[in-house]
């Protein structure tokens, strides 16, 4: 295991429960691991599969979902989509030559800070254990907008 | 536009230190640095509090001086600050949504202890949001008119004071209470701290006064069944459970109590805690709003046999009040606002043993105590033990279900007043010897403090200890019939046993049973312990993550009389400053289909949780209707022609973001 490898991860939290959590560990001042760098969204629901492709293929060592509790959902159930997804998601991975361990859902809500500090390390122990992605990443091509 | 989105894009980047919140973290030097290098960026600065006046007036100027069109600010959470900087944007002459926020202070300064690593981390947050930035678009926030009807859940004195704050400046108010009155907890107490007020006599005219109210619609014996809508238009069905008394033709006189089959109350009576017995046709107490009686179908007779002479019926005659077919009726009500009012319920102490609640008749908990010696009480005021006697020595147990890593760990707030309150009420009616055991003092409040002086110089005694233990097993002739109290008295550092007649425990206050059933039919947020999350703390203290809900009372969090009325008065507060204003403005954060590029699969439309998609069948494409929408985004997650876009979440800027916090 290589402990000097520091990774990179990206987090996909939800507008309502995980990142506020994020925002409570804040205001809590709990330390823990800075490899986590949070795209918002407003939903778990919203995170496309091609969003957690696009972040591995641009150097992300693993992927964090975060969205709330089943039953929790600000929008009834986008939980449960973002839930079948990464299922799907996960199985295709080891297609691209990618670790379906790298990408992790969690419910975190928003009074779990916490848990959220707990998930963000084990996570990154985790990745750091896995060790660098090293994807071969073709020439970039413009993004079809 | 093509991969690189607006090649005309002029950003201007603002790193805030917040004082040292985030500079005594984060290099800011070195990040405004940094981001002044980024490309588009024109024009890249650092302050001390960018949301202060100064602050955003650096912004405008900037924005005017060097033309920019798109404005980041790396500073708070856009939970606390984003409106703020989306209205400086809008004061230099831009379009609101054309400000991307970046969180460097509750994700990062405040959660790293390595400099290096923070500002690494700031950096590439920093770097996405002017990539995001370049795919901003301008976007005008939807306005829908508000609704000025207002529902209150809950008929405590919360409920109780907003309704009528609102129902006097002349907004229609729903009362909705699932008990067969209002009043809640407040009309069961005898007197109230520090003041010594009745609580009968400050609760009960407000109780009338809401009953008589030409604005205010009382539901009691109801409970929401189902929300939808939004901050201004919400659609609410209520319950209501059949009395079995018609509310509009009853007059009060309950003459019907006193005709029934059981000539004395047999069953134990909810409103006293099983402490007085009642019939199965009741009053909960007799000031109960509204004055209207009620059957227990799980008592009465007629319900049970059909067999009874029906003597109620009879006395109510010409009346004819009496409606024994009477059935769940399920009304549909439009409001613009919700007030939560919902309030809170006493630990259970069974939970505790060790203190044999339930197992010694003359343990009790304060609220029981409370009916014991209110005059209108069980016992008229008398301080009668279960087994008949008088007590000539009292333990009064603070943190019941408080401040305890085995049950909950937060501070009741009200106990140690309430327990000074019976302390005085105790020794005043009984003469009896009063023990208080406690953990701390903790008496903040106007008064509360020389309340304490007060039973402290009537001869009450305070013991510094958290009780072990009651029990019976005496050790001399003297603990004979006594309750022993085990204790550790921390100022004297002894253990102690001190034999009692009578023990009341103090007992904390929770959240209530169903807080999570209610949590999700209102789509409210919830701490750990299960009080509703106020959307901050200090600064929005009785708003809720959902626009148009408002929290009052102990919902939130346990407090006293004083600061859940002050409380109601602020939600009220909130509610007419949504009703005044007339309209809502909501995120433009939608989602919309191009026409051209839809197949016409149907994927979004089985997606979308509030059927705002239909399939034009004619166009054979999907159709998406703005108005239903709540902005999730699933349906652009799972579109896959890329024809389903969100605003504010377009793919575009997402995959902007992720490459940004990469590279």
């Amino acid at each position: 295991m290589n402990t000097n490898f520091n990774p990179t991860i990206v987090g996909f939290f939800c507008n309502w429960c995980t990142y506020l959590a994020a925002d409570l560990a804040g205001t809590s001042r709990m330390k823990y691991a800075p490899n986590v760098r949070v795209v918002r969204t407003m939903c778990s629901g919203r995170v496309d599969p091609q969003m957690v492709l696009w972040a591995f293929r641009n150097g992300a060592d693993g992927v964090l979902i975060g969205g709330c509790h089943p039953g929790d959902c600000h929008y009834q159930e986008g939980n449960y989509k973002a839930l079948r997804r990464t299922r799907l998601l996960r199985k295709m991975l080891p297609q691209f030559g990618i670790e379906p361990e790298r990408l992790r859902l969690e419910w975190i809500s928003a009074s779990e800070g916490e848990r959220l500090r707990d998930v963000v390390n084990e996570f990154t122990e985790q990745i750091r254990r896995l060790g660098p992605l090293r994807m071969e990443v073709a020439p970039k091509v413009a993004m079809a907008a | 536009m093509n991969g690189n989105g607006n090649h005309n894009a002029r950003i201007g980047v603002y790193v805030c230190h917040c004082g040292t919140n985030i500079a005594g973290r984060v290099d800011v030097h070195a990040l405004a640095d940094f981001a002044g290098k980024l490309p588009g960026v024109v024009v890249s600065r650092e302050y001390k509090y960018m949301c202060s006046d100064p602050g955003q007036d650096l912004i405008v100027k900037d924005v005017k001086e060097h033309n920019l069109n798109r404005v980041v600010v790396a500073s708070c959470s856009p939970h606390l600050h984003e409106l703020t900087f989306r209205k400086t944007t809008a004061n230099a002459g831009k379009n609101p949504y054309l400000f991307q926020m970046v969180n460097i202070r509750e994700h990062v300064s405040w959660v790293s202890d390595d400099t290096v690593a923070a500002t690494e981390k700031s950096k590439a947050l920093v770097r996405a949001a002017v990539n995001r930035a370049f795919w901003l678009q301008e976007l005008e926030p939807r306005r829908f008119p508000v609704n000025p009807d207002v529902l209150i859940v809950g008929g405590g004195i919360a409920g109780i004071h907003a309704a009528l704050t609102l129902g006097n400046a002349g907004k229609q108010v729903y009362l909705v209470e699932r008990k067969p009155t209002i009043g809640g907890h407040m009309a069961q107490f005898d007197k109230t701290f520090p003041t010594l007020d009745c609580a009968a006599c400050i609760l009960t005219p407000k109780m009338t006064a809401v009953r008589q109210h030409p604005n205010i619609h009382l539901m009691t014996y109801a409970e929401v069944s189902e929300v939808s809508g939004f901050v201004g238009n919400f659609k609410v069905k209520v319950k209501k459970y059949p009395r079995y008394i018609d509310e509009e033709k009853c007059v009060g006189c309950l003459d019907c109590i006193e005709e029934c089959v059981y000539k004395e109350g047999k069953y134990a009576n909810e409103f006293d805690l099983g402490l007085g017995k009642r019939k199965p046709i009741y009053m909960p107490f007799p000031q109960a709003v509204p004055p209207v009686p009620v059957i227990d179908p799980a008592t009465c007779i007629e319900f049970k046999s059909h067999k009874c002479p029906k003597g109620c019926m009879e006395v109510c005659g010409d009346r004819d009040a009496i409606d024994f077919s009477q059935k769940v009726r399920e009304v549909e009500i439009d409001v613009g606002t919700v007030i939560m009012a919902t309030g809170f319920k006493t630990f259970d102490p069974h939970r505790l043993p060790q203190y044999g609640y339930g197992k010694f008749p003359n343990v009790y908990t304060s609220l029981e105590v409370e009916r014991l010696v209110n005059a209108s009480g069980p016992t008229l005021g008398q301080v009668v033990m279960r087994d008949g006697r008088r007590p000539e020595s009292i333990g009064v147990l603070h943190c019941i279900g408080s401040r305890d890593e085995n049950t909950n760990k937060y501070c009741s707030r009200v106990c140690c007043m309430y327990s000074l309150k019976l302390a005085h009420l105790l020794k005043e009616k009984t003469g009896a010897h009063i023990y208080n055991f406690y953990i701390d003092m903790r008496t903040p409040g106007k008064g509360f403090e020389e309340f304490y002086k007060r039973v402290l110089d009537e001869g009450v005694s305070f013991i510094r200890g958290k009780v072990a233990e009651v029990s019976g097993w005496a050790q001399s002739p003297a603990e004979e019939g006594k309750l022993i109290l085990r204790v550790e008295d921390t100022l004297l550092g002894v253990v102690r046993r001190i034999p009692v007649d009578m023990v009341v425990l103090s007992t904390g206050l929770e959240p209530q049973a169903d807080v999570q059933e209610v949590r999700r039919l209102f789509n409210l947020g919830c701490s750990a312990e299960g009080w509703f999350l106020e959307r901050h703390p200090k600064l929005a203290p009785v708003d809720t993550f959902t626009d148009g809900i408002f929290l009052a009372g102990c919902n939130q969090g346990p407090k006293d009389i004083p600061d859940t009325v002050a409380q109601a008065g602020a939600a009220s507060a909130q509610c007419m400053a949504l009703i005044d204003k007339g309209f809502v403005e909501i995120e433009p954060n939608t989602a919309w289909i191009d026409e051209e590029l839809c197949s016409g699969c149907h994927v979004c439309i089985a997606m979308c949780p509030y059927t705002a998609i239909h399939f034009d069948a004619e166009k054979k494409v999907a159709v998406l209707n703005e108005a239903l929408c709540k902005g999730c985004g699933t349906c652009v997650a799972a579109c896959p022609s890329g024809a389903a876009q969100q605003n504010l979440f377009r793919d575009e800027q997402l995959f902007a973001e992720v490459e940004g916090v990469l590279v």
